[in-house]
């Protein structure tokens, strides 16, 4: 499959001379989901805005399609839309008027059948005279899509498309992403959640300190990451480790109370039904039960660390 | 060039002036049949004439003038500065538009807001005095010359505007000042010898007197000077804005 993003060596410096971005290297297969994960101010806006042209980059290369983006911005730019991480709108417009103001501003003649189409497809069509202050976060966050749409654009680019948006909803961002890509828009986002990346992308790359540290099929990726913790709550504190729970790596809490153990999802087998026999076999009441799967930045920012170490060691 | 993206931006601009309507011609209106009434009787009462023409006549180039000024910078330093502050400009950043593309949109529509309130001025001061107006084409020459000069110079302090109030300081201190001190209201023959000189070094004496010979063939400095000093202002802003977006300089930080 051709690249339709192709970067090269690019270098971005802020006026206070932060390093943004540092030689990043990335190509972006036509038609592909791709993630790209980081911790905040790893530099993940700066590089999509960078290829949208809303920063100016300082050195390098950015191609779309095999043209510069910078010599051939108007081709390119026409092909590109972008949902920013921030709910930035004009409250006072409607969602129409919103969403055919940037459907002009992309040079596209007015076509109101595309985006009534638009708008329904995106459960906003109901809404669409309403005012965008009238709107809830979801809402909004629609109407953001529905504007990076409406010029029908092959490279769309959503950063952090579901932050701060309810689990209903984000399923429903998932699907309205899937559906775009299965018609042939090749989609580049930004985000947090490990569920996403998993449900959504074909290839993920880390970015950090504004370097790319590592890109990878989502699959291969997973493997590393999928760690979990179990946190049983026992009735009574644990005095002393012996018996059967001896032969675990588990962490207690501060009243001796919860048990923390962390497993991997992806081994073959898990030791939990042990776990919980053996808890109950040494005589201790179990209160509570729950699980909490690392977020992905924190995962990151593990796998980071590890990596800034061995690059001292080494 | 992306006419429908020019476009885009000149109807939503136009539709902000749309929406508030009321204010937009309801200010300009009550302000000038102030001046009216403040110095059209009030002072006119003990100035008759100046250069033959009736006081209250006479002020009215100046009326326009100072409207159009505050008018054209107000609206194209608010029209950009606005999706700078609400972060919409991302979009406008990531549309195929060149820069002067977007300065002919929001300067285009700053421009054609000022003119509409200018003729909204032109007639509400016919019900308050004789207006004449000897060379139409002449005056239009100016009122448009001038509403897109100073509406680039409002793009200007709307690229570099750190807060609302940045918008004001500039139109408050430096722009109202020079329209009441260029002649607005009276002529400079008037002045002291000493003020007279001064009064040379204020641009905004060129444009009124340009302007006011448009209307009554009366003038403090000639027509050539007139132009080329409105020339040279739309020259410089022009320059100022295409080596601004040319850096990126506080819009593509």
């Amino acid at each position: 499959m051709k690249n339709i993003l192709e970067i090269n060596n690019v270098t971005k410096f802020y006026k206070n001379s932060v390093k943004a971005l540092e030689n990043v290297n990335l190509n972006i297969k036509e038609g592909e989901i791709f993630a790209l994960l980081g911790p905040n101010g790893a530099g993940k806006s700066t590089l999509i805005n960078s290829i949208c042209g809303i920063v100016n980059f300082n050195t390098g290369t950015i191609k779309i399609n095999n043209m510069d983006i910078v010599k051939n911005y108007r081709t390119t730019r026409k092909i590109t839309g972008i949902v920013p991480q921030e709910l930035n709108l004009e409250s006072f417009e409607t969602v129409w008027n919103n969403v055919n103001y940037s459907r002009g501003l992309f040079g596209k003649k007015t076509d109101h059948n595309y985006i009534e189409k638009l708008l329904k497809q995106l459960s906003l069509w109901d809404k669409k005279d309403n005012k965008i202050k009238e709107l809830s976060g979801g809402m909004k966050r629609r109407v953001l899509i529905a504007k990076a749409l409406s010029h029908q654009p092959k490279l769309l680019f959503l950063d952090e498309p579901t932050a701060s948006v309810d689990v209903e909803l984000r399923k429903d961002m998932w699907d309205v992403v899937k559906k775009l890509n299965k018609d042939g828009v090749t989609i580049i986002l930004t985000t947090h959640y490990i569920e996403e990346a998993e449900e959504l992308s074909d290839r993920v790359a880390v970015i950090n300190d504004g370097k790319i540290i590592l890109v990878d099929e989502k699959d291969k990726l997973i493997k590393k990451l999928g760690e979990k913790t179990i946190k049983i709550e026992l009735f009574e504190s644990v005095e002393k480790i012996n018996g059967n729970l001896s032969k675990y790596n588990f962490t207690l809490d501060q009243t001796n109370k919860i048990i923390s153990h962390t497993y991997n999802l992806n081994s073959n087998t898990t030791d939990i039904t042990e776990l919980l026999n053996d808890v109950k076999k040494d005589g201790y009441k179990i209160k509570d039960i729950n699980t909490e799967q690392s977020s992905l930045e924190e995962i990151f920012i593990k796998l980071i660390q590890e990596n800034n170490n061995e690059l001292v060691r080494n | 060039m992306n006419w429908y993206g020019i476009k885009a931006i000149y109807i939503h601009e136009m539709e902000r002036f749309r929406r508030t309507l009321f204010q937009s011609l309801a200010s300009p209106i009550i302000t000038t049949s102030l001046y009216f009434v403040v110095f059209g009787s009030a002072i006119g009462s003990r100035i008759t004439e100046i250069d033959g023409i009736n006081y209250g006549s006479y002020i009215v180039p100046g009326m326009i003038m100072l409207t159009i000024l505050t008018q054209s910078i107000s609206n194209a330093s608010f029209a950009f500065y606005f999706p700078r502050f609400t972060n919409t400009i991302y979009e406008i950043l990531a549309a195929p538009l060149s820069s002067f593309e977007i300065v002919l949109g929001f300067v285009g529509a700053a421009a054609s807001k000022s003119l509409i309130i200018g003729c909204v001025i032109i007639l509400t001061a016919n019900f308050f005095v004789d207006v004449r107006i000897d060379h139409p084409l002449l005056m239009m020459f100016f009122l448009i010359l001038t509403s897109i000069t100073f509406a680039l110079f409002g793009f200007i302090i709307g690229m570099y505007a750190e807060g609302f109030e940045g918008l004001q300081i500039i139109p408050i201190l430096i722009i109202t000042p020079l329209v009441f001190l260029g002649g607005s209201f009276y002529s400079i023959n008037m002045l002291p010898e000493f003020w007279q000189k001064i009064s040379l070094l204020n641009p905004v004496l060129y444009l009124i007197s340009g302007f006011r010979y448009s209307f009554y063939e009366v003038s403090d400095v000639s027509l050539l000077t007139s132009t080329l000093t409105i020339l040279t202002i739309l020259i410089g802003c022009i320059i100022f804005i295409t080596y601004t977006f040319s850096k990126g300089y506080r819009i593509k930080d």
